[in-house]
């Protein structure tokens, strides 16, 4: 097991032990295009939109913080904007309808031994791998 | 009351925990994505170890809660990001939960983000996570509006059809 695939055991572990705060404390699964989803819906409660807006400020707090800390975790990007626009409303789209992303479906819905996330994760995963085999695997090209 | 403002404040520190775990692990490097999906060409399988590190510690904690709960007859949202209420004659595949899936990984192969490292690398001032967003911002306020809400057009009992 080399260094690398450590550190990602040690930021998935991080990873769960967040959605198991959120679990027990909030009482609602750390899938976060959901809670993104929520956050930004006019029609949502502000009951309901103020731990949402709150998850997602910390993500986006943590995401300045590790910018500071610790700049080499975050890699170039693979596409130009206009294919990058295109990939986040497909991600947009996908997840409302699926009910669930990698944190949704990937790591909530299969802690939770749920076969419809397994389901949905074996086919965002396939669709993924077809992706990048039609458009490569971006970078320099 | 310790306990209390510790509630309150659980979401954002279980945000900020997840950014960490998120680029420690690599998430939020595009590339390590495309590699990780790049499974005919030089394929990286690191990623992988970060969806099971964080089952490894979810899952104990969210099968013990299940259990606690079926006694104290709580419940919590159980499907994906639990906007969906977990139904109990759920079909195991459906359109919309294959579809938007299959939709989802095409976006996730080509961006090389998902939702939570999107929204990390945003707070990272990193330009393409902003695009990233504002397509996916954009995208998800659209299909709330043009799926109809069910709580607000829901019919009156006396009006309804009745069901099988």
């Amino acid at each position: 097991m080399n260094s690398t695939w450590l550190l990602s055991l040690g930021g998935g572990a991080l990873i769960g032990v967040a959605a198991s705060l959120l679990l027990v404390f909030s009482r609602q699964s750390a899938g976060i295009s959901g809670i993104f989803a929520g956050a930004i819906n006019p029609n949502t409660s502000n009951a309901d939109r103020s731990w949402r807006v709150m998850f997602v400020a910390g993500l986006v707090l943590g995401g300045t913080v590790l910018m500071f800390a610790r700049p080499t975790v975050f890699g170039s990007s693979v596409r130009s904007i206009p294919w990058l626009l295109l990939a986040g409303a497909l991600v947009g789209v996908g997840t409302r309808l699926s009910g669930g992303c990698t944190s949704g479906h990937g790591v909530c819905g299969l802690s939770q031994l749920s076969a419809r996330s397994l389901v949905a994760t074996l086919t965002f995963i396939a669709t993924g791998v077809v992706t990048v085999l039609l458009m490569g695997a971006g970078g320099s090209p | 009351m310790k306990t209390d403002s510790f509630k309150k404040l659980a979401p954002l520190l279980s945000g900020f925990v997840f950014a960490i775990g998120l680029g420690l692990g690599g998430m939020t490097q595009p590339l390590k994505v495309t590699a990780f999906l790049d499974l005919f060409g030089h394929w990286d399988p690191s990623l992988m170890f970060v969806m099971g590190g964080a089952i490894m510690v979810h899952m104990p904690v969210a099968l013990w809660l299940r259990k606690r709960d079926a006694v104290t007859g709580t419940s919590v949202a159980v499907e994906g990001c639990g906007v969906v209420a977990p139904a109990v004659n759920q079909r195991l595949f459906d359109f919309k939960l294959v579809g938007g899936a299959a939709v989802f990984g095409a976006g996730w192969g080509l961006g090389g983000f998902c939702p939570g490292p999107g929204l990390v690398s945003l707070g990272a001032g990193s330009s393409s996570a902003v695009a990233f967003v504002v397509g996916m911002a954009v995208a998800m306020a659209l299909f709330a509006k043009v799926t109809v809400p069910h709580a607000k057009y829901r019919l009156p009992n006396w009006l309804r059809l009745p069901t099988r």
